[in-house]
């Protein structure tokens, strides 16, 4: 079984922690007053964090090409609903898990093929997984509690008895969520469960002969990745559309979590929620700069058209001269400061010194 | 009995003949694949490209039809040349999956500018070959086929030929060979690289151009033939990614399995089950044959 490693975190991780936290329960919800930024920014950020997270377990540390991300969250926000609906005893966040449990078990059924085959291959094995799951959800009316409308409203959030129907109180619940299973993304990926991970993506050969089982570490990732994609979709169902149809999860939806994955940065969690944001913001910065400075002049579908070109461009480009995407251009930036700057390290440097001596 | 029999036949032929258009999709695929061993996620986009360029010359500028299609044939080969400087030049030495990564970036960019260009709406495609039964044959072997398959399967068996006598008797031909064994070996003995890929992308892109048009004339030149174009990646991987025979082959039986399935085990799950059942029947090959009917075995040096 996967075995939970706590590496020993340094200071600079506990502060990076400190600031995340402070900043999101303290300081966006003082200066953030208006319902837009809840509902349409922050709320989809996260939920489709959380997805890019599953997707760059699966792809950014096992190294498999997936394209099925939104399958596994069709499943997980169908799921959720049919749980809320029919085992109401199980609360939200006993469905939310059992959900994410139920697109868990979808992963290891797509994820098999892995096994045998990799690259494109495994692109067109999980793209089965991706119609097969919409197909499934759409045909069979129990799915959707036998509503004819095609989209159901989802139920409300209630949790202990209260109910959670605000835009605060939902990024709230989106928040808590992502923290937690961002911080247990972060403990698998520095931990033994990462290692494997990694260790099949850069040579899977050496890996096995090394001792570590294909089976179960491909397995394995495709399984935490459909976990978090199942409870990002359940959440992404629940607070940002506050409905759910098969259509929201197609496969535009999961092209979008893998550009999202690869210009964020593939294989960092940091890269997850800086693609996420990116890919979020820049159709709506896109769209200011069109009302604002054209006056409207240039036709929202050709916006929506030059930001296509534009993601894929900025694809090209990344692939081109930083294959390793937006965390990493970060992670530059900040070396590049830091030897242009020395003062700045001083006094790490002197207590250095210091404990040497 | 007999009734029955010729349903089937009907079906069974219908499919076959729809499954040549997937055939054409994956020829563009597999024609980049042999001679630059990349695989170009964009060759979907690239029909839409084409195909829209085609429709945008023809209704917004007025030309004629014959100068219209030679347009969007040279817009493809166009296109192929920055293809190749901006895209493939500087991944040279880029691992495969990069490269793939990249070609879905250009999938992206073409989908973006046909549309910026063209607008969105669904545009209708008239080749002056109707998608109705053909009276002659309906009369004759009581049999419904559309004349817009029939045509379509003639216009892939013609592009087949012709490519396979390429590759198989040209200097040309023997040149794409080379590059796809071994791209570095090739360039060393002189082989030109630039020209040889553009001279592939630009052929891929008419291949593209050709498909849409039977694509857009059956089902209106709209966005959704990108996906439409996604299945014929089952279809590569059924026929193998480097054989062209493979690209028909595999899209027949796509085209067949998707039909017959339709029609016969469908309804009992409510249909539409041809959305996935490609999908599924490449994952069974993906396990007993991953590298296709056709394909060359896949070796990985370790």
């Amino acid at each position: 079984m996967m075995k939970p490693v706590f590496m020993t975190y340094t200071k600079k991780d506990l502060i990076n922690l400190a600031v995340c936290m402070v900043l999101s329960v303290l300081v966006i919800p003082t200066f953030i007053t208006t319902e837009y930024w809840y509902t349409s920014i922050l709320i989809p950020w996260l939920c489709l964090a959380l997805a890019t997270i599953g997707q760059q377990i699966v792809m950014g540390y096992t190294g498999q090409l997936a394209l099925g991300a939104a399958g596994f969250m069709a499943a997980g926000a169908f799921a959720m609903f049919n749980l809320i609906l029919r085992v109401p005893d199980l609360g939200f966040v006993g469905s939310l898990i059992v959900s994410g449990l139920i697109a868990a078990a979808f992963g290891i059924l797509f994820g098999l093929p892995s096994l045998k085959v990799r690259g494109i291959y495994l692109m067109v094995a999980t793209l089965a997984s991706q119609f097969f799951i919409i197909w499934m959800i759409d045909k069979f009316g129990w799915f959707k509690n036998y509503d004819s409308s095609g989209i159901i409203t989802a139920q409300d959030i209630v949790i202990l008895g209260k109910p959670f129907t605000t835009p605060l109180a939902m990024y709230f619940v989106c928040l808590a969520v992502t923290t937690v299973l961002t911080l247990l993304a972060m403990n698998m990926a520095r931990g033994s469960t990462g290692r494997n991970w990694m260790a099949v993506r850069d040579m899977d050969i050496a890996a096995e002969s090394m001792g570590v089982s294909l089976l179960r570490t491909k397995v394995q990732a495709f399984a935490i990745s459909a976990f978090y994609c199942g409870v990002a979709g359940a959440l992404f169902a629940f607070c940002y559309l506050k409905s759910l149809e098969p259509v929201a999860f197609d496969i535009k939806l999961s092209f979008k979590i893998l550009f999202m994955c690869i210009l964020g940065g593939l294989g960092t969690i940091n890269g997850a929620f800086i693609g996420a944001a990116f890919i979020l913001l820049f159709p709506v910065l896109l769209n200011a700069i069109g009302n604002n400075v054209f006056h409207g002049a240039i036709d929202a579908t050709i916006i929506s058209s030059i930001e296509q070109v534009i993601f894929g461009g900025l694809m090209i480009i990344f692939m081109i001269y930083e294959p390793l995407g937006m965390a990493k251009l970060w992670e530059n930036i900040k070396q590049k400061w830091k030897t242009k700057f020395p003062t700045m390290n001083i006094k790490n440097l002197t207590s250095s010194i210091g404990k040497k001596s | 009995m007999v009734e029955e029999l010729l349903f089937f036949m009907e079906v069974l032929v219908g499919g076959l003949l729809a499954g040549t258009m997937y055939s054409l999709v994956a020829l563009g695929f597999v024609l980049i694949f042999k001679a630059s061993a990349t695989f170009n996620f964009s060759q979907g986009a690239m029909v839409f490209f084409s195909v829209l360029a085609f429709c945008g010359f023809m209704q917004d500028f007025n030309i004629p039809f014959v100068l219209a299609f030679i347009l969007a044939a040279l817009l493809m080969v166009v296109v192929g040349l920055c293809t190749e400087r901006f895209v493939l030049r500087p991944l040279m030495n880029a691992s495969e999956d990069t490269v793939l990564m990249a070609t879905i970036g250009l999938g992206y960019v073409l989908e973006g500018l046909a549309q910026a260009a063209w607008g969105v709406e669904v545009r209708r495609l008239d080749l002056g070959i109707g998608d109705f039964p053909v009276p002659w044959i309906a009369d004759n072997l009581k049999l419904f086929i559309s004349a817009l398959d029939i045509t379509a399967g003639l216009v892939a068996a013609i592009m087949i030929i012709g490519l396979f006598l390429l590759f198989k008797y040209t200097k040309i031909g023997l040149g794409l060979r080379a590059v796809a064994d071994d791209a570095g070996a090739a360039s060393s003995i002189g082989i030109p690289l630039k020209h040889i890929m553009l001279l592939v992308w630009s052929a891929a892109g008419v291949v593209a151009l050709v498909a849409g048009c039977m694509w857009g004339a059956r089902a209106g030149v709209q966005f959704a033939l990108v996906d439409l174009a996604l299945k014929a990646l089952p279809v590569l991987i059924i026929g193998g990614f480097s054989s062209i025979p493979g690209a028909i082959i595999g899209g027949l039986i796509i085209g067949a399995v998707e039909k017959v399935l339709e029609v016969y085990i469908g309804p009992f799950f409510g249909g539409a089950i041809e959305g996935w059942a490609p999908y599924v029947l490449a994952i069974f090959f993906l396990l007993y044959r991953p590298e296709g009917l056709f394909g060359e075995k896949i070796i990985r040096r370790v």
